[in-house]
């Protein structure tokens, strides 16, 4: 497995969606390349950053008033 | 889109369902427990594209008002959320046209650009490198790290792998084909981890980065 090859296919890696056999493979290439196991391991890194760390969160208070608006609309038929 | 209707309609009953049955027949209680499921995620979606805090509150509001009215048009096949998302994105898009004076902004652009699809930065990183950072300083890395990606990566980026949705419900409610969100999906990931990778690689000698650094860098 060449290293374009591991790219390729590291989006599936990381969500465990590949065959057995391929995953032999890729554990192989990793063995032997460290900059495919970083890029492996710091992508993997960079999405549980982003999934644990909630960016935009709306305020309890700006939620309340949104939400009232948005029902208050809807009860009146829009 | 045959393939995602037979995907959807293997499903046991997503709880939605019922609750749009009951909106439908007059019940805006049940309405208002769709509101309050997902807000908050509409209104990420909406500050990931239009980076205005006022119009994503704007757009929030619009999506979920023209969700309401539109609710007889909901043909059922595709989930309630997906189809929510794909009114929010629309509203999203108009808003950042508007903004940016009629010039045509699409979840389709910017797809020539080649950057990240070959990692450059193979530095490892220190272990768990967020701790090295304040919530607020990691707050601040991560919104100016995903800002600079083009409005269609944020999204797939934002409904795959925060929200996780799976990749043809995305695809779904995006109006993308299943490969072009893939293809969205790994240059999303692979640019966020070539520009995190500045604030987070090992640093010999320091297990701590000074503010300093980190500005020098940005």
């Amino acid at each position: 497995m060449t290293c374009t090859e591991f790219i390729a296919l590291l989006d599936d890696i990381i969500d465990n969606s590949i065959a057995a056999e391929t995953r032999a493979e890729v554990e192989k290439h990793m063995h032997k390349c460290g900059h495919c196991e970083v890029v492996f391991n710091t992508t993997r890194k960079t999405i549980e950053i982003y999934r644990s760390h909630e960016l935009y969160d709306l305020p309890n208070d700006l939620r309340d008033r949104l939400h009232a608006a948005i029902m208050a609309r809807c009860k009146k038929g829009c | 889109m045959t393939t995602i209707q037979s995907i959807v309609g293997q499903d046991e009953q997503h709880p939605d369902v019922a609750l749009v049955a009951q909106v439908r027949a007059g019940d805006v209680s049940a309405y208002d427990t769709l509101v309050r499921k997902y807000e908050r995620q509409i209104f990420r979606i909406a500050q990931h594209i239009t980076q205005n805090r006022e119009d994503a509150e704007d757009v929030m509001q619009d999506a979920f008002l023209k969700a309401y009215e539109k609710l007889e048009q909901f043909q059922g096949n595709s989930k309630f959320y997906t189809w929510l998302v794909r009114i929010a994105v629309n509203e999203s898009l108009m808003r950042l046209r508007k903004r940016r004076t009629g010039r045509m902004v699409s979840i389709d652009e910017d797809l020539e650009t080649e950057e990240g699809t070959v990692p450059r930065d193979l530095a490892d990183w220190a272990p768990d490198p967020e701790q090295n950072y304040t919530q607020s300083e990691l707050g601040e890395i991560l919104e100016k790290t995903i800002k600079g990606l083009p409005p269609g990566f944020k999204v797939v980026f934002e409904l795959r792998d925060v929200q996780g949705l799976s990749t043809e419900d995305t695809a779904e409610a995006l109006g993308l084909s299943v490969p072009a969100v893939k293809s969205r999906l790994l240059r999303a990931r692979l640019q966020l981890r070539e520009r995190l990778s500045r604030y987070f690689r090992k640093k010999p000698g320091s297990r701590r980065s000074s503010p300093r650094e980190v500005r020098a860098e940005s």
